[in-house]
C-alpha cells in the first residue's frame, strides 16, 4: 500500500498487488478440469473446501451433473465448518492488527485446530483439503466422524460467548472499531462488495438464500444484518454468521442421508463437459466466490476465470481509509478480511 | 577436549563442563528469533505452529520479530514470486550475521505446484543460502518444528575456529548477495551461481 499522510490522516491510499500472483487461471488453463481442483484449495487458502465447492458447482452447472443428496449434505457440513474456522481466525487476526498480538489470536488458533482435525479425518489433509469432485465428494465420512463434529458443534457456541465475553464489550476494542470507517448501503452496492462486509453495511444480501445452490432452501437460518457498517458491525457480524452456522450444523449434522456420495455418472478423469460456459458462485466465507468457465469441448478449460471476493472488496479501501488516522488503516484492512492468494491469484 | 567419562563424573557433582563453542552454540540455537513475514499459505501453517496447541516456544524460537536487523532465522513461509523475490534478497541483505534460512514448503524450494506460473520464482535457494529445506504444500507444523531442530543440530555443530569454521566468523566472507532486478523477461540474473549450485542430476537413475 502507498499511503500519503497529513499528519497522522490519511489523504490518499493505494493498494499495490500482484506480489503473490501465481497465475492460477493460466495454469488451470493449461490443465486438465480435475487437475484445476487442488489449485482452488490455494486462492483462499484460509477456506479451501468453500473454494472446492464454488469451482465444482460451476462444473456441474456446465455439464448439468447431479449431486447426491448425501454429498450436498456433506458439502453444506464442510462448507459451514470452514465459515466457522474463517471468522474465528478473522476475530484472531483483526485484534492482532489492533495490536492485541498473542491472546486472542491463541484461543482464536485453539478453535480453529479442532476443526482442522475434522477436516483431516475426513480429507486427510489440514488445509490444503483437495476434497470435492465434480457431482459430489471424493469420499465418504469416516466412522465416528459425525459424532465428533457434533461435539464440536455442541461446544461451539461456549467459544464464541466466551470470545464475546471477553471482546464485544471491551472498551478498547469499542474505541478502535466503533465509527470507524462507516459504510453505506448504496455505496456497498456500487462497489460491487458481497458477503459479510455488505450485510455489514445493512443490505440484505446472502447468496445462500438467493440462490438456494446446493439444498440451502431446507435449512432454517438467519441472515444478519448491520445498521452502521463501520468496523464494530464488520466484526459483530462474523461473530452472529458463525451462531447461524452452528445453527445451520445442527440441521445438518441431523438431517444428513444415507447414500452415495457421488454422482456414478460423472467422470473424473479425463472429463469433458460439453461446449459452453457457465459460471457457478456459492457464499464463500468472505463473500460471493465465483468461477466462470468456457469450454470448448476438449479435457481442459478454455477459459477459468475466478471472481474473488477479497480483491473486489479491497477495491474500496482507499474510500474507506480516506480522512481516518493511520493507525486505523490496519484496522479498516483487517476488518475487510482478505487473503492475498485469492486477491492476487 | 575434556574427557566425557569425567564430565559425566563432574555433572553428577553439580559442575557443568562444557567448551567454550558449545555453551556458545547452545545459546544461539536455543533463542533463534524468526523473522515475522509469510508470503502465502505456509504463513498460516507457521502462525499455527506459533499458536497453543504446537507452541513453537518450547523451541525458544517464539520472538517473532518485525524487523530484520532483530532477527536471525527467515522462514520463507510460501510462493515467492518474481515480483517478491528482490524484497525476500533485500530483508535478508538486512538481517545481521549469523542468519539462517528456512525454506518452508514446495513453493519456496522449487516453486512447486506454481513451478509452471510465468510469475513465480523456482525456488528462493537461487539467490540466498538455504540451510533447512522443509517439504510439504503446506508443510505440517510438526514439520516445520523438525526443521527447526534440524537447525538447531547444525546451529550446535558449527565450529567458531578452525578451518572448517562458520561462514558468519569470517569477516573476508560476503553476508549479502545482490539484489536482482526486473530485466525485460524476466529477473535479472536469473540466478546467483555464488548461492545455487544444486547436486547435478544422478545418471544411475535413467
Amino acid at each position: 500500500m502507498n499511503v500519503t499522510l497529513d499528519g497522522e490522516t490519511v489523504v490518499k491510499l493505494q493498494p499495490v498487488f500482484g506480489y503473490l500472483h501465481r497465475n492460477h487461471e493460466k495454469i488451470a488453463e493449461g490443465n486438465s478440469w480435475l487437475a484445476a481442483v487442488p489449485y482452488t484449495d490455494r486462492l483462499d487458502y484460509i477456506c479451501p473446501l468453500t473454494n472446492n465447492w464454488a469451482y465444482t458447482l460451476a462444473v456441474e452447472t456446465l455439464a448439468g451433473l447431479e449431486v447426491p443428496e448425501r454429498a450436498e449434505y456433506i458439502r453444506i457440513i464442510t462448507a459451514e465448518l470452514t465459515r466457522l474456522q474463517n471468522h474465528v481466525a478473522f476475530m484472531g487476526f483483526i485484534l492482532a492488527d489492533m495490536g492485541a498480538w498473542g491472546s486472542a489470536l491463541m484461543y482464536a488458533f485453539r478453535e480453529r485446530e479442532k476443526i482442522l482435525d475434522l477436516f483431516e479425518a475426513l480429507t486427510g489433509a489440514r488445509m490444503m483439503c483437495n476434497y470435492m469432485r465434480f457431482g459430489g465428494c471424493r469420499c465418504d465420512l469416516p466412522s465416528g466422524w459425525l459424532e465428533s463434529a457434533g461435539q464440536l458443534v455442541e461446544g461451539f457456541p461456549a467459544f464464541l460467548d466466551e470470545m464475546e465475553a471477553l471482546l464485544t464489550g471491551n472498551e478498547i476494542l469499542l474505541a478502535r472499531l466503533q465509527g470507524v470507517a462507516p459504510l453505506t448501503p448504496e455505496r456497498a452496492i456500487n462497489g460491487g462488495l458481497s458477503g459479510p462486509i455488505l450485510r455489514a453495511a445493512g443490505v440484505d444480501y446472502d447468496i445462500r438464500k438467493v440462490d438456494n445452490y446446493g439444498l440451502y432452501s431446507r435449512f432454517k437460518f438467519r441472515v444478519p444484518r448491520g445498521r452502521v457498517g463501520d468496523c464494530y458491525d464488520r466484526f459483530m457480524i462474523r461473530v452472529l454468521e458463525a451462531r447461524e452456522s452452528v445453527e445451520i450444523l445442527k440441521q445438518a449434522l441431523v438431517g444428513i442421508p444415507d447414500g452415495p456420495v457421488v454422482n456414478p455418472k460423472a467422470k473424473q478423469r479425463g472429463f469433458r463437459p460439453p461446449a459452453g460456459e457457465a459460471y457457478g458462485r456459492i457464499e464463500g466465507p468472505k463473500g460471493e466466490l465465483g468461477f466462470y468457465l468456457i469450454s470448448d469441448g476438449s479435457d481442459r478449460p478454455y477459459r477459468f476465470r475466478v471472481r474473488p471476493p477479497s480483491l473486489i472488496n479491497l477495491t474500496l479501501l482507499e474510500e474507506l481509509c480516506l480522512g481516518t488516522k493511520i493507525a486505523d488503516v490496519m484496522v479498516i484492512l483487517g476488518s475487510i478480511d482478505i487473503v492475498l492468494g485469492e486477491v492476487d491469484r | 577436549m575434556v574427557d566425557e567419562a569425567l564430565k559425566a563424573d563432574l555433572q553428577k557433582r553439580g559442575i557443568f563442563v562444557a567448551s567454550f563453542e558449545d555453551l556458545y552454540n547452545w545459546g544461539r540455537k536455543s533463542s533463534l528469533w524468526p523473522l515475522q513475514f509469510g508470503l502465502a499459505c505456509c504463513a498460516i501453517e507457521m502462525i499455527a505452529t506459533a499458536a497453543a496447541r504446537f507452541d513453537l516456544a518450547r523451541f525458544g524460537a517464539e520472538v517473532f520479530r518485525p524487523s530484520p536487523r532483530q532477527a536471525d532465522l527467515m522462514i520463507i513461509a510460501g510462493t515467492v514470486t518474481k515480483k517478491m523475490a528482490p524484497l525476500v534478497v533485500r530483508l535478508y541483505n538486512q538481517m545481521p550475521e549469523p542468519k539462517y534460512v528456512i525454506a518452508m514448503g514446495a513453493c519456496a524450494i522449487s516453486g512447486g505446484p506454481f513451478k509452471e506460473g510465468y510469475n513465480v520464482l523456482k525456488g528462493i535457494d537461487r539467490y540466498i543460502p538455504v540451510d533447512v529445506a522443509i517439504p510439504g504444500c503446506p508443510p505440517r507444523p510438526e514439520a516445520l518444528l523438525e526443521g527447526l531442530v534440524k537447525l538447531q543440530e547444525k546451529i550446535q555443530a558449527q565450529r567458531l575456529f578452525g578451518p572448517n569454521r562458520a561462514r558468519h566468523t569470517d569477516t573476508c566472507e560476503a553476508g549479502d548477495y545482490p539484489v536482482p532486478t526486473y530485466g525485460a523477461h524476466d529477473l535479472e540474473p536469473p540466478l546467483n551461481p555464488q548461492v545455487f549450485q544444486p547436486a547435478p542430476a544422478r545418471k544411475d537413475l535413467e
